[in-house]
């Protein structure tokens, strides 16, 4: 949008909970922003529809007390995030306003507190030289960030190509100040500072070219990490009904996923899982680099009890700060939950404006949003060659638990990982809960990554993996024969092969997010304990009758189970190892 | 509410339904209230000079020439000290006989808490239930519902947490409640002396349904004078939800929307979700808890009711009759308190999480040879034991009967686990098998 002056005005004609009809004079856009001028403050609110002279916005407020005839000023640019030094750490609302900086107990209406810091100076150093040749989102200078090496880049508004005319020398800068000239074909001359806006509705598109992803990316999950692990710049989601730990889940890959910088979108959740976030990651490290895990990481909040319009924005901010920082050349981990209340938040509004509603009252393009999103993660190689990722991992919170929704449906459509929690996990404590045979990574079928893998952990990973989900699902089928056909109806194999699969579902699969060291498994530990369950399974052993088998292999689990509680490779961690290959010899056959 | 002599009067309704009535009228706000006929009403929808009142009584009788009084000021409640140990009807109203309460007057329905000024929960709720201590222990902030079958004690339970928690104020906020109920809870807070720390709002089944939508707003907005004016630990009892949302859906469907699951408005979640969050924990010590209840229709949880619910609420708690034992129990599988993880092991012993996982681990082995049981199959030594471990983990720990503090629940559990189990079938880490395994 580049209308230059004269923005629209209008006046309130309709209030209808949060949608409020504007008589506008003046030409406006579709997802202009406008402010409504209530009492003493502005309310924020977006273009979603023009009829006639009628524009309909949606108000990211409380729309209480409002009246026919409210003044309303349209701003001549879409909803955008402010990028700069000093997103880091920070907690944001759906609209990126800190809400640390903002005054009281409650969330006054129309405190819109600014996204970066205006005081704050930065060390600033030049990476361009005058007379080189720039397009948009090519480095100019950095600043130290935390522990990230944070580009100033060309504005990712500005196409075409610019010739640096000059550019500032290392010094403290603050993020006003003019950092770099640049001048185009014409001679023109354009001031460069640290700040720049991006419309968050659009996919920043600043670099060169989007391979396929080949890397993969630890969460220190057994059960994501070794059997169906997820990638720089992949998607993946996870559905569930509540109570199957979504939330735990996501926490987990939060702290301990290998990012440089994480994003974590809390869109129409609970707050105190909120809380959760701001009281521990100031305290945790990060196992990555040692830092506070904070120092890495940004927060949007917008909770259930936020205005819902700012809900849909909040997903979108999310995905503009992780955008920006992938332009960096930086590994970005960008969590939300959970995408179904931002579907929600498009219900509301698709109902209000009264259009056809499509499945389940959602609006009928529900599954083109969902994967216009979704298509905005990715590994990305820069103008400069280096890379920049954003893996993003969405929940979906089925209505009823129930996975042929829109929502999931429409999501399994866009994400290549799925990680299906499952209720009956869940009510047998066995968690993580994802459910290791519904599940499936795509990226595992993916040669690039099949081959990262065997070079870098095993030179039989994908192999063993493979595996190891058969004896899952012969596992599976042996439990129901014997459910079928009872104890003593089938013969001891059955017993002996849904053991094995309790050996890896007891030993890998389950996991203690809540214990210090059981709730992250680095790679070369995985790889340790996969070889070590593998072992147990391909032993043949011998037994006289079924009841011998239950016994033997509770042992077997226990004693691999103490071995997770305790620190690798330590001295306690060697004497379990020794117990284990005692009570496996005990019933060995040569 | 009297009439004041600045308030605008108009004489002419153009529409009526069974719940909204449509007039013109100018200078309107929205949400704002206004006396229709005498009966109180809400703006829900202004279109130019067009506005659209939503009537609480329901709108029969209301003839089109009916006084329009407006306000100009959304609901609102006074609040001070007086509230403590009243009744009051939806609008605020006393209904004990009582004298009106002198004190500020506040929106209700305000705005929310910034996440950033809210504190973690971290305190607490011991109700000496162990069926709610020991496995889903509460802490001072959450919000919690029972999923119940219209038949279950649910409002007895309630009750009897509500008597236990060491909270400053107890405000109950009866939606659609049995005149038998509203007696039962009267009496129950009577008898236990403590009526100056109750505060209740009441909508019985005798009154019309859309009022109820003012309930959980009241008792919400006495809820944070409380917790913020005067740094209280406050409980809220919200007394039957699921009515709250037919409610809802009543007014919704009178308002031509068009109905998601189950007949539902699609802003259910968020609809719920506003007054849930209202649960909180400040720096200043002050809390608010929530406890709810959300009858289920034939178990269903599923529902779009329960689920929408289920999603918002920090877990969930289920109450079953144990046939074996003959009492009611808090099931162990289906119930889960979510910030049960911030209190135990920290505030509690340390063994606890690992405790609490392996009984109900082995409640679990009991309910699988109970269907083998069922279809014939023989059982194992172990199966066997795990039956029995079952009848006694019921009735000394799940039964709603027990009343005991932690550490006895933790001791009785060792005590079940050494009686029945090897200590390799329990599966706790080691180091709490020496310090904790019963000799003999």
């Amino acid at each position: 949008m580049s209308r230059s002056s004269n923005f629209a005005t209008g006046q309130v004609a309709g209030i209808i909970a949060n949608l409020v009809i504007v008589r506008y004079e003046g030409a406006v856009a579709q997802n202009e922003v406008c402010y409504i001028q209530h009492e003493n403050v502005r309310l924020m609110a977006e273009v979603i529809k023009v009829k006639g002279d009628r524009a309909y916005v949606q108000v990211f407020e409380s729309t209480r007390g409002l009246r026919v005839g409210l003044p309303v000023e349209f701003t001549g640019h879409m909803l955008e995030a402010t990028l700069g030094p000093g997103v880091l750490s920070c907690n944001y609302d759906g609209l990126m306003h800190n809400l640390n900086t903002m005054t009281g107990i409650f969330l006054r209406r129309g405190d819109y507190t600014s996204s970066l810091s205006a005081e704050k100076s930065w060390d600033f150093k030049p990476i361009a030289s005058p007379g080189e040749q720039v397009s948009a989102g090519d480095w100019l200078g950095e600043v130290p960030e935390n522990a990230v090496p944070h580009r100033i880049m060309v504005p990712f508004t500005m196409e075409g190509k610019y010739t640096v005319k000059w550019i500032a020398e290392a010094d403290d800068h603050g993020i006003n100040d003019t950092i770099a000239i640049l001048t185009d074909a014409n001679g023109r001359e354009y001031n460069i500072t640290m700040v720049q806006r991006w419309p968050i509705k659009r996919a920043i598109k600043a670099y060169r070219e989007k391979p396929r992803p080949f890397k993969l990316l630890e969460t220190g999950v057994r059960t994501i990490d070794t059997l169906n692990p997820i990638v720089e710049g992949g998607t993946g989601f996870v559905p569930g009904p509540f109570g199957s730990g979504k939330t735990v889940l996501q926490q987990a890959m939060s702290k301990q996923a290998e990012a440089d910088v994480v994003i974590v979108a809390a869109c129409g959740e609970r707050a105190n899982e909120v809380v959760d976030l701001f009281v521990e990651f100031p305290e945790l490290d990060d196992p990555w680099t040692g830092r506070k895990l904070m120092e890495r990481t940004v927060i949007i909040a917008n909770t259930s009890n936020m205005p819902v319009a700012a809900r849909e924005a909040s997903v979108y901010t999310a995905m503009t700060i992780a955008e920006y920082y992938r332009a960096m050349g930086l590994k970005v981990l960008m969590l939300a939950d959970s995408t179904s209340r931002w579907a929600q938040a498009l219900r509301e509004m698709s109902n209000r404006l009264e259009e056809l509603p499509g499945p389940d009252a959602f609006p009928m393009d529900l599954s083109a949003i969902i994967s216009n999103f979704y298509a905005r993660a990715g590994i990305v190689y820069l103008n400069n060659g280096k890379t920049g990722s954003i893996t993003f991992i969405g929940t979906v919170s089925p209505a009823g638990g129930n996975l042929k929704e829109p929502v999931t449906e429409s999501t399994r459509k866009a994400a290549r990982c799925f990680y299906a929690l499952s209720q009956q996990r869940a009510d047998s404590k066995r968690y993580p809960a994802i459910d290791p045979i519904d599940s499936y990574s795509k990226y595992l079928e993916y040669p690039e990554l099949q081959h990262f893998l065997n070079e870098n952990i095993a030179p039989n990973w994908v192999d063993q993996v493979t595996q190891l989900k058969n004896i899952l699902i012969r596992g599976k089928e042996a439990a129901e024969q014997i459910n079928i056909l009872g104890d003593d109806g089938v013969s001891v194999d059955y017993h002996l092969t849904y053991w094995k699969s309790e050996v890896v579902d007891g030993v890998i699969l389950q996991q203690d997010a809540f214990d210090p060291v059981d709730a992250r498994t680095p790679m070369v530990r995985q790889r340790y304990m996969l070889e070590k369950v593998m072992e147990v399974c391909n032993s043949s052993l011998q037994f006289a009758g079924y009841e011998e088998v239950n016994p033997y292999f509770k042992r077997i689990i226990n004693q691999l189970r103490q071995m997770n509680y305790l620190e690798f490779e330590s001295a306690e961690f060697r004497k379990n190892e020794a117990a284990l290959m005692d009570i496996l010899a005990e019933r060995k056959t040569a | 509410m009297e009439t004041q002599a600045f308030q605008r009067i108009y004489t002419k309704i153009d529409q009526l339904t069974k719940a909204t009535c449509t007039l013109r009228a100018a200078g309107v706000s929205y949400e704002e209230l206004a006396l229709v006929n005498g009966r109180l009403a809400q703006v829900v929808k202004i279109i130019g000079d067009e506005v659209t009142l939503q009537v609480f009584a329901g709108t029969d009788g209301i003839p089109t020439d009916a006084e329009v009084i407006f306000y100009g000021k959304p609901p609102t409640l006074r609040v001070s000290d007086e509230l403590g140990g009243r009744f009051f009807n939806a609008y605020g109203k006393p209904i004990d006989g009582g004298p009106e309460i002198d004190g500020e007057e506040r929106e209700i329905g305000g705005p929310s808490v910034n996440p950033v000024r809210r504190r973690q929960p971290s305190e607490l709720i011991a109700t000496g239930m162990a069926g709610i201590d020991l496995n889903n222990t509460l802490v001072t902030g959450q919000k919690i519902p029972f999923f119940a079958d219209p038949d279950q004690p649910y409002n007895q339970v309630m009750a009897i947490v509500a008597m236990r928690a060491k909270a400053d104020k107890i405000i109950l906020g009866g939606i659609g409640l049995t005149n038998d109920d509203y007696l039962f809870f009267k009496q129950v807070f009577e008898s236990a002396g403590a009526m100056h720390r109750i505060v209740g709002f009441i909508n019985t089944t005798e009154d019309p349904p859309v009022e109820r939508l003012l309930v959980p707003d009241m008792a919400l907005t006495a809820a944070e004078y409380y917790a913020i004016d005067q740094n209280q630990k406050v409980l809220v009892l919200l007394t039957d939800m699921t009515l709250y949302a037919d409610a809802l859906s009543i007014v919704s469907n009178r308002m031509d929307q068009i109905p998601s699951k189950d007949s539902m408005p699609g802003s259910l979640y968020s609809d719920l979700a506003k007054l849930y969050e209202k649960a909180v924990q400040f720096e200043s010590g002050g809390s608010i808890t929530i406890i709810a209840v959300t009858t289920l229709s034939g178990g269903d949880i599923t529902h779009a009711i329960p689920d929408n619910t289920g999603y918002i609420t920090e877990g969930q708690l289920f109450l079953r009759r144990d046939t074996e034992i003959g009492k009611v129990i808090v099931d162990p599988f289906r119930s889960l308190s979510r910030l049960r993880q911030l209190v135990i092991g920290k505030k509690t012993r340390t063994d606890h999480p690992q405790v609490m996982n392996a009984a109900i681990r082995l409640d679990a082995d009991a309910a699988n040879a109970r269907t083998k049981l069922e279809n014939g199959f023989d059982l194992t030594d172990y199966d066997e034991r795990t039956l029995h471990f079952a009848r006694e983990y019921a009735d000394k720990i799940l039964a709603i009967d027990v009343n005991i503090d932690t550490e006895e629940m933790l001791t009785t559990t060792w005590e079940l686990f050494g009686r029945h189990f090897s200590k390799s079938e329990v599966g706790i880490k080691q180091e709490f098998v020496d310090k904790y395994w019963p000799e003999n």
